[in-house]
């Protein structure tokens, strides 16, 4: 793969060629971090793995008589916090390889990884004060201690999922209820410090790649027909972030009132109406003009292999056409499992982790580039 | 905690500074840490579901009858300190207790949130028996009533013993009533 690199770009001094070799220097360290950045839930596998990126799983839960994190004081968080350690302690989350990491300690741009492989969020990543992460081996299972609520817990899957995932998530549930009193009302359910996730404090969301439908103009039709049912659209980061990469986050708002079964047959019939739109919109396109599509996964291919810089948005749009000539069989040897890790690889955090410095923009959109060449095969 | 300069926001950025070799420490708001400059970055989109939150509350005062105004704010939660007004302006919940300070009031914000107001699904299997144990202690006393009623104090003394027996029993179990 190496030569076949140098082959290709027998340019001029300080050509891409050269950037990389220089890099090779650090190779070690960047490959170490590398596979640190991976998670089990990019690796494209599970059921219509092609479309659904993930799945996940949130549950809020908070212990009695104690202040939510937000109003809680020093000494109480701290309390909170020594009750988790307790609990990995008593139970045998330690032996099944959770270990805990006090937010506190890490670095800016390690809290920003975390958050970008969607371990932690971007609130629990500004937190000092005692705040935590319980993290499984494997990472499918999280516990954010300190966030909003004294305990979240996350099953984060790959492909459509979102049962298994439910199963996994209220098993640790079960878990730490057994060693807590749970904040709980027979009427209003499990109490949290947000309003909007009172009752399951259940939140079930999954990542969509819905290229055919963006290309189609009918995504924002379907995506306000998805918010008229209940259902919250985001971009990959969430809240407030611009959905790229015609990547979208579908997830329940009501918490209240409604059974975990019941979210989740719902978020599970929308997605699949979803998935067969996508579908239906892609073989379209492949009537109109397969040519056209191979044409515009090539072309993405061609860029993302031999630009010397990538904004995120770019990078995010290219990648969105390989994959789709990629699922169509267009575009070969590919893999899922190397399109989904350069989505967070090239996340501003992951670079400067990857880098082990700083990074402006300029730099980011250098490196974001380098690291694409890499991986990509 | 709430910011210590407006005690109006929840407080998220702790700022120490040393003035004089005296340390001072503060627990800011995100607006106050901003205005203070306290801050070398500026804090990313901040969430407006606060506002959300205050006009879904519609607190009387802004045009309606300033009596209820006074009921409405004088509303305080016994478990964390945070009133109701506060409430409106942070959008989040102090302690749990809040759920019951600000009772009835809350009903109309949860339906608009959730178009319900009971919770149904899953349910902590220690409150599951707890709810069993709290059924039997109640059936108990309505016997041991009857059997004091009845003059039959031997028997009453034991069903006292039963009930008492259940009652640590829940007690022991982390729930502890009246608190
Ligand atoms: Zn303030
Ligand atoms: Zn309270």
């Amino acid at each position: 793969m190496e030569d076949n690199r140098k082959a290709k770009h027998s340019l001029s001094e300080n050509s891409l060629e050269e950037i990389l070799k220089n890099n090779d220097g650090e190779n070690k360290m960047q490959q170490e971090r590398r596979s640190e950045i991976v998670s089990k839930w990019m690796e494209g596998t599970g059921p219509e793995a092609e479309i659904v990126i993930s799945s996940r799983i949130r549950l809020a839960r908070n212990i009695r008589k104690m202040p939510f994190p937000p109003l809680a004081s020093d000494e109480q968080r701290e309390k909170i916090l020594q009750t988790a350690k307790d609990v990995l302690r008593n139970s045998r989350l330690e032996e099944s390889g959770f270990g805990i990491m006090d937010i506190s300690v890490l670095s800016p741009v390690f809290r920003q990884v975390l958050v970008e492989k969607h371990l932690i969020s971007p609130l629990l990543s500004r937190e000092n004060r005692f705040s935590a992460l319980m993290l499984r081996k494997d990472e499918i299972i999280s516990i954010m201690v300190n966030e909003e609520d004294h305990f979240r817990i996350q099953c984060l899957l790959p492909g459509l999922q979102l049962e298994k995932a439910w199963q996994e998530a209220s098993r640790y549930d079960d878990i730490l209820e057994s060693h807590l009193d749970y904040a709980f009302d027979e009427e209003k359910g499990y109490l949290t410090a947000c309003p909007t996730n009172v009752g399951t404090g259940l939140r079930a969301s999954v990542m969509l790649h819905l290229p055919a439908l963006a290309i189609t103009q009918q995504i924002n039709r379907i995506l306000s027909a998805v918010s008229q049912v209940g259902l919250a659209v985001r971009g990959l980061y969430g809240e407030g972030t611009e959905m790229t990469g015609n990547l979208f986050q579908i997830s329940n708002q009501i918490t209240l009132g409604q059974s975990e079964e019941e979210i989740l047959q719902n978020l599970y019939g929308v997605t699949s109406q979803l998935i067969n739109q996508e579908k239906s919109a892609r073989e379209h396109l492949l009537n109109e003009g397969r040519e056209k599509l191979g044409d515009r996964a090539g072309r993405a291919y061609g860029i993302l292999k031999n630009a010397w810089m990538l904004s995120s948005r770019e990078a995010m749009q290219f990648l969105s056409d390989v994959r789709l000539g990629v699922d169509l069989g267009l575009l070969k040897g590919v893999p899922l499992k190397i399109l989904n890790e350069l989505l967070v690889l090239i996340r501003p955090g992951c670079l400067q982790y990857l880098k082990d410095k700083n990074l402006g923009p300029y730099e980011r959109d250098l490196e974001r580039a380098i690291q694409i060449q890499k991986c990509l095969p | 905690m709430l910011c210590e300069k407006c005690g109006k926001n929840i407080a998220s950025v702790h700022v120490t500074k040393i003035i004089n070799g005296k340390k001072t420490e503060l627990y800011l708001c995100e607006n106050c840490a901003g205005e203070k400059g306290e801050l070398g970055f500026s804090f990313e989109g901040k969430f407006p579901l606060h506002q959300f939150f205050s006009n879904l509350m519609s607190f009387p005062g802004s045009g309606s009858g300033k009596v209820a105004s006074t009921s409405y704010s004088g509303l305080q939660c016994p478990g964390c300190g945070l009133t109701y007004a506060q409430f409106g302006q942070i959008g989040r919940f102090g302690c749990d207790r809040c759920y019951d300070s600000f009772g009835e009031n809350l009903l109309p914000l949860l339906r608009r949130l959730h178009g319900n107001q009971k919770h149904i699904g899953k349910i902590p299997a220690r409150v599951g028996s707890h709810v069993r144990l709290k059924k039997d202690i109640e059936r108990l006393r309505e016997e041991l009533q009857k059997k004091v009623a009845e003059e039959a104090f031997e028997e009453a003394a034991v069903l006292r013993d039963k009930i008492r027996k259940l009652e640590n029993k829940i007690s022991s179990g982390g729930e502890n009533h009246g608190g």
